[in-house]
């Protein structure tokens, strides 16, 4: 298990965004959260990356305690991991964002060996060696000299998946990957996903494209209103949908 | 003719001098007070926003000719006791002016950043200051470049403005020599003086545009 969170709760002023979440990712896993906007998906996958923070609960990162609920004499409250253990959690969790936020003023290259570089004390000769092999994986071998606005919307996506993958995160995590692509090119993002799985990470995946979720994942959860409505293999989600929400979601 | 120019030319050169000591130096403080006073100005620390506010205002809203007589007279005063320099007080006063007026083309510039570049610098474990400094900050100065030459060119002719602290900058030097001469003639070089300063300034602001020119 490399990524679990339990408990999850969350709210921005008086709306509960989360409640009571909780579900776990294996190593190899790809795992496919879906939801209408509004659900609390992204809240969730926001939380699991530290970028906002949660009001109880835990999510624990290959066995380290982003953040965990504790009970006192005081009650009981959500206390997180200190700065180098949370460094510790960032090299473990890579995450690729919707508009893939691609430094602009940087090159390809500059963009993937920037963190491990700077952040991580990873020699530059290693960084760019590395970085370059994730490039020809990714099939972006002649572009590490570009810059983000020289790319197509796909090429970006690459990159930011090269960036999220320097460090060897155990989780990839990625938000809406479909929604800023041409429909030609799913499939190739697929592809990317099952071969990142294959390679041992988990991937948690975020999207409201039900025939995307159906293509690329092992298990799926379904989310509205901040809770966790369903969750099963794909074969199980899809075969056996008995609530009338999730149905009329699937119909669109 | 000529003759009478290469008399001038002693004068007025020792003005400029004192011109472009003043322009140098309020350049190299102010600018990296300036985007000090941003941040400060855009941080979660209210009491530092609000005092930061209220010098913003003062910097802005009353004439840096006020300002120069202030700190130069004003703080001089026995009341007071505090009797700077005369080059000293032009330096605190411009630089305190000028940092106010970059300080708010920065934070526009700050600001203007998407919070997805602050977002995928956090997951990838930047501190804040890396942040800032690798990544808000060289786009920022690209946003910002426009205004800071603007900014720039106008505290060449800002310099002025020091005399009234006594100072014999270059405008003071045409100014003497023209009341001793009776003539324009010093004044029509003075301007050439500043025309070409302009002219210089605005060509290595074209060079460091260019250079930001790389990405969009």
């Amino acid at each position: 298990m490399v990524l679990k969170v339990e408990g999850l709760w969350k709210s921005f002023k008086t709306e509960q965004v989360l409640k009571d979440v909780g579900f776990s990712l294996q190593t190899g896993e790809i795992l496919a959260i879906i939801g209408r906007s509004g659900s609390g998906k992204t809240t969730l996958l926001r939380c699991i990356n530290n970028l906002v923070k949660c009001d109880r609960g835990s999510i624990m990162v290959d066995g380290i305690y982003l953040c965990r609920q504790v009970t006192d004499a005081n009650g009981t409250k959500c206390v997180y991991a200190k700065g180098p253990e949370q460094l510790q959690i960032r090299k473990r969790l890579g995450m690729v964002f919707q508009s893939f936020n691609l430094f602009p003023h940087m090159s390809v290259l500059e963009n993937i060996i920037e963190a491990p570089v700077r952040v991580f004390r990873v020699p530059r000769p290693e960084a760019e060696e590395k970085a370059r092999r994730l490039l020809a994986m990714l099939e972006l071998q002649d572009k590490e000299a570009a810059y983000p606005f020289e790319l197509s919307g796909g090429q970006k996506q690459r990159v930011a998946i090269a960036r999220a993958c320097a460090l060897n995160p155990l989780v990839m995590c990625l938000d809406e990957p479909t929604s800023a692509l041409d429909p030609e090119l799913r499939e190739g993002i697929a592809q990317t996903i099952e071969n990142l799985a294959a390679q041992g990470m988990g991937v948690l995946l975020i999207t409201h494209d039900m025939v995307f979720a159906k293509r690329v994942a092992h298990r799926v959860i379904f989310m509205e209103e901040g809770e966790i409505l369903a969750e099963g293999s794909k074969e199980e989600f899809f075969a056996d949908i008995n609530n009338e929400r999730i149905k009329s979601f699937i119909a669109g | 003719m000529l003759d009478y120019l290469i008399t001038l030319m002693p004068a007025m050169l020792s003005g400029l001098e004192v011109t472009l000591k003043i322009f140098f130096l309020t350049l190299v403080f102010s600018i990296p007070l300036g985007i000090l006073v941003a941040v400060g100005r855009l941080s979660k620390i209210k009491p530092l926003v609000a005092v930061i506010q209220v010098y913003i205002w003062i910097m802005r809203g009353t004439p840096l000719l006020l300002q120069l007589i202030f700190i130069y007279f004003g703080l001089g005063l026995p009341t007071v006791g505090l009797q700077l320099e005369r080059f000293t007080a032009a330096l605190i006063a411009f630089v305190l002016n000028y940092a106010a007026y970059f300080a708010e083309i920065f934070r526009g510039g700050i600001e203007s950043i998407d919070k997805g570049q602050y977002e995928a610098a956090k997951v990838l474990g930047f501190s804040p200051v890396q942040t800032f400094m690798r990544i808000v900050l060289p786009q920022v100065v690209k946003i910002v470049l426009p205004s800071v030459a603007n900014e720039v060119i106008t505290l060449v002719k800002d310099t002025a403005l020091v005399y009234v602290v006594g100072l014999g900058e270059l405008l003071r030097a045409g100014r003497i020599a023209s009341n001793r001469d009776v003539s324009l003639v010093p004044f029509v070089v003075v301007g050439v003086f500043y025309l070409a300063l302009t002219a210089i300034l605005t060509k290595v602001f074209q060079q460091i545009e260019k250079r930001y020119a790389y990405y969009q």
